[in-house]
């Protein structure tokens, strides 16, 4: 009898060290593919789309948004398409986004993944202010870039003369003519990607990427003094100071002592 | 003997449920209907009332989201009908998994893997494991975990807006319950079932045994997806009570004895016997 419970005491604790160790197994095998198909950052989401890490948690993969777009613009990503399997996005080169006034694709969102507010201005619905993304010029092989004459990314665009502007400027190779060159202005481009779909090389010189990768950032540091707006920053600031072994005296002190403070 | 009607009329009900849900979503999709638009994640009923799978929201809470009204409203209506009336209803009436798995059942008593299969290796309660191993993922990587893997998912976002390489999964699903597991991704692994067998514990609609009719032929066992729930068959004159049962019909409908049929469950009664 009492062989018996000791041996099946020893199969209860081996079969729960068993079914801990597959759990486990299992846990960590199913966390890196979750990482791994989520960590896709080359995509275009529809507009009032939240911040990408938020949108992938409160994205409930219902398709509701891609019904509603009348122009096809949106997917909802398959197996083999590379992209967070179930979400929606889309390819400016195929179908752009064509900037419907009412987007339709936003209020129907059941989880606020795609968020009204910030595509509305006075309680207004209101497109010119979404930011599905950013539009980037590669300058060597925009044609215009070259000299020759063309506009169609300008003529494309929605917000003409606002996301994109024309630059002139004098092409000294001829000498006798003038480049029209295409600018992008990122507070105001939607990243609706029109200018990259009418962009009439072979591969579009004029496309669009999500704004987090097109654009750098240079720090909170950095106030821009001569913007009113900016300067508001500094309002509340506190100062923060820090003491190193150079820095405890004052400067000049620090100056005057000659190299010997720096060398230590 | 029973009529061919009498044989297969929750089967035709259930198919009629399940293909009738995904055909209303593709309409939806391809040619605007709105009826029931979305999928089986979150869809919403009339252009008015939402509704949400609410093993999926769970998994969203686990990872950190603001879950909004529309989701919690929705989640909320599917959870009380099987709570109150479904039980694990929804995997053998509206899931698109189940026609896989029910195919590769049936091919598989057909062909006779079970007489060179005949040890079932692995415990039934593997998705509860797994149904808890996913919320924790979900709060680990802040992301709802299983919804990045689930068949269920693949294919009927796969009927609805385009398969992908979602068929391959279907494929898999398909050969383990057919080569691998008797009834194992349905009857083993799912957490949605899991889900489901736990919020549908006791929920009113049931399969009843009538012992006294029963002449232990055992057709209900062959057929049922579950056949654990089924302890009582020839024994008690008891309801099925076992969190498990999918109300699939299938063990009514095979039963020449009228021996099980639907019925409400008694809650006095019931708890008098204990479970």
């Amino acid at each position: 009898m009492k062989n018996r419970t000791e041996s099946d005491r020893r199969k209860f604790i081996l079969g729960m060290a068993r079914g801990a160790g597959i759990t486990a197994l299992s846990g960590f095998i199913w966390s890196a593919y979750v990482d791994e198909v989520t960590a896709s950052q080359l995509l275009l989401r529809p507009p009032g789309a939240i911040k990408e890490k938020d949108f992938l948690k409160t994205c409930i993969k219902c398709g509701l948004c891609v019904e509603a777009c009348p122009y096809d613009t949106l997917l909802l990503a398959k197996p083999g398409d590379h992209k967070p399997l179930g979400t929606p996005y889309f390819i400016p080169r195929d179908i752009p986004c064509y900037m419907c006034p009412d987007i339709p694709c936003v209020p129907v969102c059941p989880t606020g993944a795609l968020n009204e507010k910030s595509v509305t201005t006075n309680g207004k619905l209101d497109i010119n202010i979404a930011e599905m993304g950013l539009a980037i010029i590669d300058r060597e092989t925009c044609i215009a870039y070259w000299g020759i004459q063309c506009d169609a990314c300008y003529r494309a665009c929605p917000i003409l003369g606002k996301a994109i502007t024309v630059e002139y400027s004098k092409n000294e190779r001829t000498g006798k003519h003038a480049f029209l060159t295409p600018v992008v202005h990122a507070d105001a481009c939607t990243g609706c990607g029109l200018c990259e779909k009418a962009c009439v090389t072979e591969k579009p010189a004029i496309f669009v990427l999500p704004k987090e990768v097109a654009m750098g950032k240079a720090g909170s540091h950095y106030v821009k003094g001569w913007d009113k707006e900016d300067e508001k920053r500094l309002k509340d600031a506190t100062e923060i100071k820090s003491t190193t072994e150079i820095s405890k005296g004052t400067a000049i002190d620090s100056l005057n002592s000659g190299i010997g403070g720096l060398d230590k | 003997m029973k009529t061919f009607w009498n044989k297969y009329r929750y089967l035709f009900f259930r198919r009629t449920t399940q293909i009738g849900l995904l055909f209303l979503y593709f309409g939806a999709n391809a040619w605007g209907w709105t009826v029931l638009m979305g999928n089986l994640s979150t869809s919403v009923l009339f252009n008015t009332i939402p509704l949400s799978d609410p093993y999926a929201v769970l998994q969203m809470v686990a990872a950190g989201a603001v879950i909004a009204t529309d989701l919690i409203i929705g989640a909320l209506i599917i959870t009380m009908f099987y709570l109150v009336i479904g039980g694990r209803a929804f995997c053998s009436w509206v899931c698109p998994i189940n026609l896989v798995t029910d195919a590769a059942a049936l091919l598989r008593r057909k062909i006779g893997v079970d007489n060179f299969a005949k040890r079932q290796p692995a415990t039934r309660n593997i998705r509860y494991w797994v149904l808890g191993l996913s919320l924790v993922i979900s709060l680990a990587m802040g992301v709802a975990a299983f919804e990045f893997i689930s068949p269920i998912s693949m294919l009927h976002r796969g009927v609805i807006f385009g398969f992908g390489f979602g068929w391959a999964a279907v494929l898999i699903i398909f050969l383990f319950d057919l080569l691998v597991l008797k009834n194992g991704w349905c009857g083993h692994i799912c957490p949605l079932g899991g889900f489901y067998s736990l919020v549908g514990k006791n929920s009113l609609v049931r399969v009843h045994h009538n012992e006294e009719n029963c002449t232990e032929c055992m057709k209900c066992k062959v057929v049922c997806p579950e056949q654990q729930v089924l302890y009582m068959i020839g024994k008690e004159s008891i309801p099925v009570l076992w969190a498990a049962c999918t109300n699939c019909a299938r063990c009514i409908e095979v039963c020449d004895d009228d021996a099980l049929g639907f019925s409400i469950r008694k809650l006095v009664n019931d708890k008098k016997k204990g479970e």
